[in-house]
Formats: structure tokens, sequence, C-alpha cells
């Protein structure tokens, strides 16, 4: 066989494996993602088998300890709107009152209950975000 | 000192601009003056930045609260040396010191390459140069370090407490180093493009900053994964994060260049893919720079609110980068880079390092598609999803397999045509040892055969390990052979004759023990998180972990109260022998302000887990724990109440309050370590997690090797620059 059509040949044969596992890749990344949802999302519609990545903040004095993990409600990052959430697994140090997480759920009854250790919580704005007085008296 | 340091901003974007337009526009003209004049820029560059990174620095050392980064990222109670690192824990701080680290590697690169590459260096300076003017214009007009207040603050907000780990003073430094080494190799690629001169030349003139781009960015890497594993509580050392995998994607495809570029210099091949790998990695270098500092995706590192305007500054480079490289690339495919020679044979050196490019290209694919599907995701189907660890090890897996795979049969197979069988003489010792070990290993280990892609890690990455070790071998026997050496000695100079080879074995070497300790402690770790209090135990993997006591102290720093730490001691006994007793502990830092209460401060602020750990050869053992303070914060609470009423009734004066609330925390410090509180403990029994962090000495080492430039090449450098030197004057003749 003429070497150039050879190389040719080859050529489509690569770029189609590589374009067909790219595919494969794109297809089972939409099928085993979670779809990022809010508290007000979740109250609207849940389905019961289906896994969320579920963000917005803890509400104030809702997180309860027990013998297995945890319990607490998530709320809209901004709005009142909570579900409640029971998590076994890492705790991360940041995790308190009001923190920004981000957690893997699966809606279980009237509950939402998180997959183990895919709770994060996003380090604190009092860290990150701009003071609406720049240097002025930390609070 | 703060206008010195605004001004210096202002010279650095002016020297930007300038020694840009002069290198591009002396080198079109063939005016040498003003290619000098370019150079001599970046060099001032260099002392401009530093000036105003050491004023920055010097307002953290000195606490100078009038700089509002300052206050709002440090604390008169922050260790100086956290001080010194809160510099770069801010937005400011994190710009300056990449534009730093940019302005003097490029500078010790230009000095380094005098004379050589006269027709490329320009456009590369220009490169080096523009990236300059973007992060100067950032830290002008968007975050300026150098803002200040005319009435400081008596104290800073302190640095985040889970960044106060020793890893703070060097991995953000690591990783900058690598992104902003990776830089030269990238313009000195730009500027070979552009002159249409990409013979060799450039990727040996460049080797040294992109070996160290890789050391410093791995290196990186590692200790933010040595970080998580000691300091998030957690007891992972990976976690798919985005802004770790950001990080990952430039050490990916730099690798992958550092293998092909082999083939170019030897053979002349691959030079679109050589152009087209490092233009890549230097993208993807401004991308992780990008990620970490827009908090455009959800991660634990998004230290930043969405929507800001340095995401579209970012967004606006980056695709300026990518047009201009496509543009590059595509308009000299088909002249200056086409190859001067074909792969002859599938079983060739060629092909292995060609197989080993797809998958190292093919593993950031993927790392790429899972970091960004979010905005992916968003773009196509008008939803935000994410995928979690299980996709990434679904591919990334099998690929790393099949690396460490290549790693093992690349070294030994012949250039340019091999066969089955001269393959399998060669390899033939280390796969017989391999599947020994591997079949040792499956008798030894209980549960070992359930665990069949971590035991295919081991197989592959034994084998990886016998080849490199059969390398070396040979090499030591043949050398010894000839100057009659003993074994050490031999050994020494085969390594000396040739440090970029035998450097390389030996992270491949390290890159294969490393595996092994990733494979082994994640197919055999045991975790449990458990509810214990004092006397009661909780069993992982055969070791019984008994929570002894509470303990509690408070920690002083200049006088002041720097954290308060709630712990415990916690006895590890196997078969009713102690092996280890651990003191895990999380510290409570104060909170700014007395919101929360004179108290109440400092258990509302942030806290860390300090975890008590007991590391082995053959495993670790782990333990994180969470207090259970409720009971603790109800007194606080009442106390807190009770002193304000005796402030304000007059039966505490002013003068004793300070007092009055230190013996107050003192005895809850006190009550607490003499109760019998519960606390929640994450428990992991780790096996070969040790080796991780061996494997990584190991590739370091050898990085090292590979980049400690040989005495031949010191002599050469020399000898190029008389000889440029020489060409010059005679050319002024």
């Amino acid at each position: 066989m003429d070497p150039a059509r050879k190389r040719r040949i080859r050529l489509v044969v690569a770029l189609t494996a590589a374009l067909l596992l790219a595919g494969a890749l794109a297809y089972t990344s939409f099928s085993a993602s979670s779809s990022a949802v809010t508290p007000s999302q979740l109250l609207a519609s849940a389905d019961a088998n289906r896994s969320y990545q579920l963000t917005g903040k803890v509400v104030n004095g809702s997180i309860e300890r027990r013998a297995d993990g945890i319990t607490f409600r998530v709320r809209d990052r901004a709005g009142t709107a909570s579900v409640p959430v029971s998590y076994s697994g890492a705790i991360p140090d940041p995790f308190r009152d009001g923190r920004e997480v981000i957690i893997n759920v699966k809606k279980t009854g009237t509950t939402f209950v998180g997959e183990k250790d895919s709770l994060t919580t996003k380090c604190p704005s009092k860290f990150n975000e701009k003071q609406s007085q720049p240097g002025g008296q930390p609070s | 000192m703060a206008v010195v340091g605004q001004a210096c901003l202002i010279i650095a974007l002016g020297l930007c601009a300038y020694g840009a337009t002069a290198s591009v526009l002396g080198a079109r003209s063939g005016r040498d003056g003003l290619v000098l004049s370019g150079r001599r820029a970046l060099y001032a560059l260099a002392a401009v930045v530093t000036i105003a990174f050491v004023i920055m620095e010097a307002a953290f050392w000195r606490s100078d609260f009038s700089y509002t980064v300052v206050a709002q990222h440090s604390s008169t109670t922050t260790p100086w040396y956290y001080r010194l690192a809160a510099a770069w824990s801010s937005q400011e701080g994190s710009l300056l010191l990449w534009l730093w680290l940019l302005s003097v590697w490029s500078t010790v690169a230009f000095v380094l390459l005098r004379g050589r590459l006269r027709d490329v260096a320009p456009y590369a300076a220009a490169v080096l140069l523009g990236l300059g003017a973007f992060f100067s214009a950032l830290l002008l007009f968007t975050a300026s370090p150098f803002a200040t207040v005319a009435s400081a603050p008596a104290e800073g907000m302190g640095l985040n407490p889970l960044l106060r780990h020793p890893s703070m003073m060097s991995h953000p430094v690591m990783l900058y180093s690598g992104y902003t080494l990776f830089s030269i190799p990238f313009a000195f690629a730009i500027g070979a493009l552009i002159v249409r001169r990409v013979d060799a030349e450039w990727i040996r003139a460049t080797r040294f900053f992109t070996l160290g781009a890789w050391l410093a960015l791995g290196f990186g890497i590692i200790l933010g994964a040595r970080w998580a594993y000691a300091e998030l509580g957690w007891g992972g050392y990976w976690a798919w994060d985005p802004v770790e995998n950001a990080s990952l994607l430039p050490w990916l495809t730099g690798t992958a260049f550092l293998h092909s570029v082999m083939i170019q210099e030897r053979r002349g091949m691959l030079k679109v893919w050589n152009a087209s790998l490092i233009l890549a990695t230097g993208v993807l270098c401004i991308l992780g720079t990008f990620l970490v500092r827009s908090g455009i995706l959800d991660s634990i590192h998004a230290f930043v609110q969405e929507g800001n305007t340095i995401a579209w500054s970012f967004t606006a480079l980056i695709c300026v980068m990518i047009a201009g490289a496509v543009w590059l690339v595509t308009t000299r495919r088909h002249d200056a880079l086409r190859s001067d020679a074909r792969i002859d044979a599938f079983l060739s050196r060629e092909s292995m390092f060609l197989a080993n490019n797809l998958v190292f290209v093919g593993l950031a694919f993927v790392v790429f598609w899972g970091t960004f599907f979010p905005l992916i995701s968003e773009a196509v189907t008008g939803e935000k999803a994410a995928v979690g660890p299980p996709w990434f090890d679904r591919y990334t897996v099998p690929l790393a397999l099949l690396l460490v795979l290549l790693s093992g049969i690349g070294p030994v197979i012949a250039w340019r045509r091999s066969s089955a069988s001269r393959l399998w003489r060669s390899i033939r010792g280390p796969a017989i040892s391999a599947l020994v070990v591997t079949a040792l290993v499956l008798v030894v280990v209980p549960g070992a055969t359930g665990h069949l892609l971590s035991m295919l890690l081991v197989l592959f990455a034994v084998f990886a390990i016998g080849v490199a070790v059969q390398e070396l071998w040979r090499g030591t026997r043949a050398r010894q052979a000839m100057t009659q050496d003993n074994a050490v000695q031999a050994l020494g100079g085969l390594i000396t004759r040739n440090r970029r080879r035998y450097g390389g074995y030996l992270v491949h070497i390290g890159i294969s023990v490393l595996f092994i300790g990733v494979a082994l402690s994640a197919a055999f770790e045991g975790t449990r998180d458990v509810r214990l209090t004092p006397g009661t135990s909780a069993t992982v993997k055969g070791y019984t972990f008994t929570y002894e006591k509470p303990t509690g102290r408070i920690a002083q720093r200049a006088g002041e109260l720097e954290r308060i730490e709630l712990g415990s001691v916690v006895r590890v006994t196997k078969d009713g022998e102690q092996v280890a007793t651990l003191r895990p502990s999380r510290g409570y830092y104060p909170m700014p302000g007395i919101q929360a209460g004179v108290l109440g401060r400092y258990f509302e602020g942030e806290s860390t887990s300090e975890i008590g750990l007991r590391g082995g050869v053959v495993r670790d053992l782990w333990v994180a724990e969470q207090p259970d303070i409720t009971a603790l914060q109800k007194k606080v609470e009442r106390a807190d109440a009770l002193f304000v009423q005796l402030v304000r009734s007059g039966r505490i004066q002013m003068t004793q309050a300070a007092e009055v609330r230190d013996l107050t925390l003192q005895r809850f410090v006190s009550d607490y370590a003499a109760s019998a509180p519960s606390a929640q403990f994450r428990i992991l029994v780790s096996p070969m997690v040790f080796w991780i962090w061996v494997g990584a000495a190991i590739v370091f080492l050898g990085g090292i090797i590979a980049i400690w430039p040989a005495p031949g090449s010191v002599r050469g450098r020399v000898r190029a620059r008389y000889a440029a030197r020489v060409a010059r004057d005679l050319g002024r003749a």
C-alpha cells in the first residue's frame, strides 16, 4: 500500500478512536453527574433516587450531633427556604452555623441523606470577602 | 512606604509596556540596541517588583494594619513566619507573588541564556513582559496590596487558621514557581514559532527551566497532598478538588513535553506536538492561577466570590493566549514544524514515547473535563452539575495503569525498530520479578484478590522499578568493566556522566513507589467515624482505639491568647499490646470583635483539627477529633451574661476585666479536661502511605540529578557565550 495512504488511514483510525473515547467520556460525565441545586430548587422538585449536589448555607442553630453523624439544615445563599440533611462521614474543620457548604444528597422520605465524605465547606468569607469598610475595626 | 510600593507597580507596568515594545521593534528592525534595552527592562522589572514585594512583606512583618491587606489577613497573634506567608493568602499578595516570581525567574533565564537564541529571545522577552504587564495592571487597577486607611485598626483579622500549617510557607510558592517557570519555555516556544526557528535549540536552551518548573510544580502538589492529609481532618491526600486539579493539569502536559522533546532532539520529529504541548502548558498555568483566584468553580480553595473583574481579565488573557497559540501552530505546521523523520515501527522507543504522551494528554483531558464539567454542563443543558471522585477514578486509574506499564517498557526498547523477542529479552527479568512480588502480595495480604486494579498497579509499578534498577545495574557493571571502579564509584560515575537519563530512571522508580503507596493505601485503608466517651473504644482493622481522657490547654503568643486547644489522649492497642498513644486536638481561634461575647468569642471563631498520627513504614494510625462542646458553650453563654452584668454593676472594674476573663477561660479549659465529654472521632488505619512520601522524595532526587548541569554543559555555555561575544565583535569590526 502507498505509505502516504497507509499513514492517512492510521490517522483516521486514531482520530476516530480518540473521538469515540472522548464521546464516551462526555456521555458518562452527563449520566454520572449530580445536578447542582439550591434548597429552594430541591423543595420545588426532587426525585427520590437521584443524586443532587446541594449548595447553600448552614442554618444557624440547626446542627445536631448523633451517634452516627450529624443533622443540619441548608438554606439558600440569599433566602430562607431550607432543607433537612442527615450526614455521616468526614466533617471539614470550617463546618459550622452560617457556613457555605456543598454536599451530595439523595432524598429519603422527608429528609435528604448526604453521601459519605461528600461534605465540603468553603473557606469562610470572614477571611475572603472584601469588607464593606476596608481597614476599619475588624468585625 | 505604601506610596513607594504603588509607584513600583506603576513603574513595573511602564517597564513591561516599554520592554515588550522595544523587544519586538528591535527584533523586527534588527536594532540590537532596542533588543538590549527590552532585555534590560526585564531586569529592571525584577528589581522594582522585588522592592514592591519587600515593602508588602515588611508591612506584614511589622503588622502595619494601615495596609488594608495586612489588616484583613494578619494579626499580632499570628506567628511571624505565618505573617510573612499571610501575604499570599490574600488576592493582592498572591498576584504580587506571581508577578515577582515571574520577573525573577525571567531575569535568571535571560542572564543564563545571554548570547543564545538571539533571534528568538526578543520575542520571548516580549511574551514574558506581556504577562508581567497583565499582572501589574491587575495589581494596579483591581487588587492593590498598597491600599491604606488613615486610621489603622488596633488589631487585624488574622490568618485563616486552616492556613496555619508549615506547607503554607512553601506550597503556594512552589506552585507559583512552577507556573512562572513554565512561562519561560512557553515564551521561547512562541519566539521560536514567530521566527520559524523550531529546531531543538530552544528546547535545549530552556530545558533547565522546564525541568525546574516540573519539579517545583510537582513538589507543590505533593506538599498540598501532605497538607490535606495532616490538616483538614479528613485523612485523604487527594480529593479531585478543582483547584488541586488545576495544578495537576500543567504538570501532566509538562511531563508529556519532557518526554516527547527527546524525540525531537534525537530525530527531529513531533515538532507540532511539542510546540502545542508547551503552549498548552503555559495556558494551563494561567488557568490554574485563574481558578484559585476567581472562585468560578465551587472548591474549598475558592477564596473569593464569583463575578469579580479578575475573572473576566483572566478569561480575556486565556482567550488571547489560546488564539495566538493556535494561529502560530497552524500557520507554521507545513513548513517550520514539518518533521524530519517518521516513526519506523510500532515496536520502537518513538512509539512508546508517543503512547506515553497520548496517555498523559488523555489524563489531562479527563481531569480538565471533570474539573470544568459544571461550566460545560451549564452551557449545554442550562443546569450546573458536577462529577465526583468515582467518575475521575473510572478514567484515571486505567490510564495510570497504562502509564506505569509504559514507563517500564520505554527505557529498554530500541530506537527506530525493535522486535517482540528483543523486547522480551530486555524486560524478562523485571517482568518475572514483578509477577513473583505481586503473587506474594496476593498470598500474604488477606483480601488482596478483591482489589484487581490495585494489584495490577502494584504489578506494573514493580515491573517499572525492576526495569530502572536493571538499567542502573547494567550501566554500573559496564562502567566497572571499563574503569575498574568499585560498584558505588561506578554508579556515581554513571549517573554523573548522564544525569538526564539516570535522573529520569530515578524519577520512574519514585513515581512507581508513589503509585504502590496510592494503590495499597486506597485498597486496604480502614476508616471509621465514631462517637466515643472517655473509656470507650472503637476497633479498625484490628487496632483498638481507646479514648482515655480529654485534654485542654490555652496556647499564648506575644502575651495574647492565640487558641484554646481541646483534645484527647487516645491509646492504640493491637492484640492487647500497646502500639501508640495519640493526642488529637482541636484548636479554637478567637473571633475578632466581641459580638460573640467577651468569652464566647474564644469558642466561636475558626477551629482546626490537629491530628494524632503515628506514621509507620507499613501503616499509619491517624485520628482526628471534634470535641462536643455543647455543654461548655452553654456555660460560656451564662458566664458571658454574668460578666456583662458584673462589669455594668461595677463589681468588676475595667482594669480587672482582662484578668477575670483569662481566669474564667482557664477554668473552662480545666473543667473540660476534668469532665467526661463525648467527642466525634475519625479513625484511619492506612497502609503504605509512608511510601507515597518516599516515592515523592525519590522523584525529586531524580529530578534534581536530571536538572543539575553537567560540568561539560557549564563549559559549553561559557564557550557559547564567548563565541557569541566574538561574533558580535567581528560583526562590529
